[in-house]
């Protein structure tokens, strides 16, 4: 399957959506950008009128001047599809308003993240980092094929070319061309070794473009979602799943199900009964209506509260070291003071707001599959094992995704296996079926942000410095026992103790241990992974020593940070911004602070909030500071900063899924709380310049935004709060 | 059994159960995506609509509660007041993943289209029944304020 045809036509949504059933062998889907409507659209694979000039993988040039920049990454609402074109565009020199991006079809021999190694996928906030130089270069090379053209075709030399918005001229004969109108003679010669990728200080697009591809049909009701794939025939399927966490089907009856109108057929597939109709609405009354049998008897049965209890002794108990610097132990012995504390988090939902979907069209030799798909390598063989086909008869169109947090990207490929198991149950005729989840399918299905628990202990010397810090972790592993296993070193998984062994802080002597916990609850990485427990432990932490040692936070972290020059600068720029030292806020106010490095970027905040009598929190104020190296586009970072700020904060202040004897408690957003609109604080934003290479902000905002709420609420009340959410804790002063 | 109400401005009649949600009697039977699902019990706005210029939730309402009555989607905005609001959405570049977007669009709509000159509190008032979980609150305030201008220009 190949993109590499210009486009032939623009057909209107519907006539892809009808296309989609009528001629899938020659039909991939792409999404088309001009201007400023932008609309998905089928590039079906009839002959078009003039080869384009498809110098590599990532960008295709049309006699039409159109330029096509494949995504490798999904979009799922962090900006990759622009930020990704900005970084090609710009050493194209290409004229931003030709651009259109286009998803890439599911193959890693072209499409891998090169942070991951071989595998197609987008996660751990790598898309841009770890395609730059991929980018750059494969933008200047087309660059250099262009001009190349150009010069053999007016017999000047190259040196004498310069190229402004897909247009090349030569100043002295004053003669121009457009990239178009040399593409086929661009397209007959060979890609060059090497090339001269931009100063930056010539950077046209990359720390300037604003308007982001994907944000005009996603005002208009237009962006295409899974949920919005309709092909002729397709049917919409339910599954009813196991109350408990590893409970399997013992006899079900179908019999009421078969019964309601429009639903087709009821099948038993490996995680539960499935319910296959003509709409969402026939599929669900179905579903309501089936009797399931269950056997429990290898299932979880535990309640959250017993497992905490249980994670509680074994942080007294021996744990593998995660870093070992100096004697902690022993430091802490002979401090003057010893400070102690340890800290609760819970497991936390993903809740995308799309809630999980895919589309699979199986037969006897092949299985297509349309989903905000974030992991192509892994779920192609997932789907491709359980198909009983090789991974190279699975196609996946990658869609929009409404939301991932990471649910998306994870290593059992859940959703899609459960969608290429229906079709197969069905029958595997061609068949397309979707298989919509529910939003309680959502919250008790699983692959939750894990429950952990921390344990400190610090020791301050006679001049009330730092000298030795005591770390215990306790929770699940996310990584053992999947393809990411092979990640973890001496029984440690990273995903566990991120934020947490790598602590910036220059303190002489530092014990990390880990204690990993099993439990038959699946556990996944949620936005910004360990960070999202690590940081928050951390920064409360240091918090409580430096107000034991009667220094300022800001300047306790400070002087702690002077051998890290980035992570100091933000939070030097965070306090500033923040007004940190402009006095005290009035009673029942509080500010608090925290800093963080998660996936390379450095993120400081200070939270403004207002404790009222009843020990109701509201952040009022959000101040961030962030370096992510070169800022490829500022807008899309403070963009990510200001949703992982809130996506944080949600969780810190209200999220929790708990268990009571292994049932999941909560089931919707009535009592799986997220932000909502009167709870978002103001925000502001400021990024550190920087000519470093581009790391991640899909992720590490959401890192400091609960320690710092957690350190304003003591400074307005204080009182410390350990057991997360903060829902579960009074804090009344 | 048939249901009749004006859609977007068309006479439409719908096919379909009675009692099959508003929602999905637009999705699967109108076949406008624009109006998502989020929920299924009114509690995060993906699937708002206006009614007889209302904002409701159309996941909880009955095809039938519609008969007769005026049904307005994404796709079918068209007050100075929607246009105000979708342009500053772009604008101010709100969207990140997209898929709450219809729903917020309705509901920012809804309340200009009674409000000219909405404070914080009438935003929080208007739009806290819609569930961003990309937490685009603070654009969407912006934009709305922004909109608000535009509308009164």
């Amino acid at each position: 399957m190949s993109n590499s045809n210009a486009l032939p036509s623009r057909p209107a949504r519907r006539e892809f959506l009808k296309g989609a059933g009528a001629a899938v062998t020659a039909l991939t889907i792409g999404f088309e950008w001009a201007g400023s409507t932008r609309r998905a659209v089928a590039l079906a694979g009839a002959a078009s009128t003039a080869a384009p000039f498809a110098p590599n993988a990532f960008v295709r040039i049309g006699a039409d001047n159109s330029i096509t920049i494949i995504s490798k990454h999904i979009e799922m609402g962090q900006g990759s599809y622009t930020g990704l074109a900005t970084v090609l565009a710009e050493e194209l020199d290409a004229d931003w308003a030709q651009v259109r991006v286009e998803s890439a079809p599911a193959d890693a021999t072209r499409y891998a993240n090169l942070a991951f190694g071989k595998i197609q996928g987008t996660g751990g906030s790598s898309a841009i980092a770890n395609s730059w130089p991929q980018l750059r270069d494969a933008g200047a090379k087309a660059r250099a094929m262009l001009l190349s053209a150009a010069s053999s075709e007016w017999h000047v030399p190259a040196a004498e070319l310069t190229v402004e918005k897909s247009v090349i001229y030569h100043a002295p004969s004053k003669r121009q061309a457009s990239f178009g109108s040399l593409v086929k003679k661009a397209a007959a010669l060979p890609v060059p070794d090497t090339v001269q990728l931009k100063d930056p200080k010539d950077f046209k697009l990359i720390g300037h473009q604003a308007a982001r591809v994907d944000v005009a049909a996603k005002c208009d009701g237009s962006a295409l979602f899974t949920i919005d794939v309709e092909m002729p025939g397709m049917l919409v399927a339910l599954l009813k799943r196991a109350p408990l966490f590893g409970a399997t089907v013992k006899s079900f009856d179908g019999a009421a199900a078969a019964k309601v109108a429009g639903v087709v057929k009821v099948v038993q597939v490996p995680n539960g009964v499935a319910v296959i109709a003509k709409s969402f609405w026939a599929a669900k009354l179905g579903r309501d209506a089936l009797t399931v049998e269950w056997d429990d008897s290898k299932a979880e049965k535990r309640s959250s509260a017993a497992m905490m209890d249980e994670y509680r002794r074994l942080a007294d108990q021996p744990a593998l070291p995660a870093r070992k610097q100096g004697d902690a132990k022993k430091a802490i012995g002979e401090a003057a003071r010893k400070i102690s504390a340890s800290f609760e988090f819970p497991y936390l939902a993903h809740a995308p707001m799309e809630p999980l979907d895919a589309v699979v069209k199986l037969d006897a030799k092949s299985c297509e599959i349309w989903a905000g798909d974030q992991f192509q390598t892994i779920d192609q063989m997932n789907a491709a094992q359980t198909a009983g086909l090789t991974p190279a008869q699975v196609s996946i169109h990658t869609l929009y995704a409404g939301g991932s947090f990471g649910r998306r990207a994870n290593t059992v490929s859940d959703y899609i296996v459960e969608a290429v198991s229906i079709a197969k149950a069905y029958g595997a005729d061609g068949t397309p079926i979707k298989l919509q989840w529910t939003r309680e399918d959502d919250i008790r299905g699983g692959l939750y942000r894990p429950m952990y628990f921390h344990k400190f202990e610090a020791g301050l010397n006679a001049q009330n410095e730092l000298t030795g810090w005591h770390h215990v972790i306790v929770g699940q592993s996310i990584m053992a026992g999947t393809i990411f296993a092979a990640g973890m070193k001496d029984g440690i998984d990273p995903t566990s103790v991120e934020g947490a062994a790598n602590i910036a802080y220059g303190i002489p002597n530092i014990a990390v241990d880990l204690s990993t916990t099993k439990a038959g609850v699946p556990v996944l990485w949620w936005r910004v992974v360990g960070s999202s427990h690590t940081t928050f432990a951390v920064e409360a932490f240091i918090d409580e020593v430096a107000h034991a040692a009667g220094a300022d936070p800001f300047a306790f972290r400070r002087k702690l940070l002077e051998h890290e020059p980035r992570m100091k600068a933000v939070l030097e720029l965070a306090a500033e911004k923040a007004g940190w030292n402009a006095g005290p806020l009035p009673k029942g106010k509080g500010r608090g602070i925290a800093v963080c490095e998660a996936f390379k970027s450095l993120v400081a905040q200070v939270a403004e909030v207002s404790v009222d009598d009843g020990g109701r929190i509201k952040v009022d104020r959000v101040v961030c500071a962030v370096d992510c190296g070169t800022a490829v586009n500022p807008d899309i970072i403070k963009s990510q900063m200001e949703g992982g700020i809130g996506f944080g904060l949600g969780a810190a202040l209200y999220g929790a899924v708990t268990l009571k004897d292994g049932r999941i408690e909560q089931g919707n957003f009535n009592d799986y709380r997220v932000l909502r609109m009167n709870e978002a604080p103001k925000v502001e934003v400021y990024i550190v310049p920087s000519t470093e290479n581009p790391t991640g902000v899909g992720e590490p905002g959401v890192a400091p935004i609960g320690p710092a709420v957690a350190n304003a609420v003591f400074a307005a009340t204080g009182k410390r709060v350990y057991v997360f959410p903060f829902s579960k804790s009074d804090v009344r002063s | 059994m048939a249901t009749t109400f004006l859609l977007n401005g068309t006479n439409t009649t719908l096919d379909a159960d009675p009692n099959m949600p508003l929602l999905w009697a637009i999705r699967e039977v109108a076949r406008l995506h624009g109006t998502k699902f989020g929920c299924g019990m009114a509690m995060c706005g993906a699937c708002t609509v206006h009614v007889d210029g209302q904002a409701i939730r159309s996941c909880v309402m009955p095809l039938s509660s519609v008969a007769n009555r005026q049904v307005t989607t994404i796709e079918g905005l068209k007050s100075k007041q929607a246009k105000a609001v979708q342009a500053a959405w772009i604008d101010l570049q709100v969207p990140q993943c997209g898929y709450c977007q219809s729903g917020q669009i309705m509901s920012a709509t809804a309340l200009l289209e009674k409000n000219a000159a909405p404070s914080d509190a009438d935003i929080d008032g208007a739009m806290s029944g819609n569930i961003c979980r990309c937490a685009t609150y603070p654009r969407i305030r912006a934009a709305i304020h922004a909109a608000a201008t535009a509308a009164k220009a």
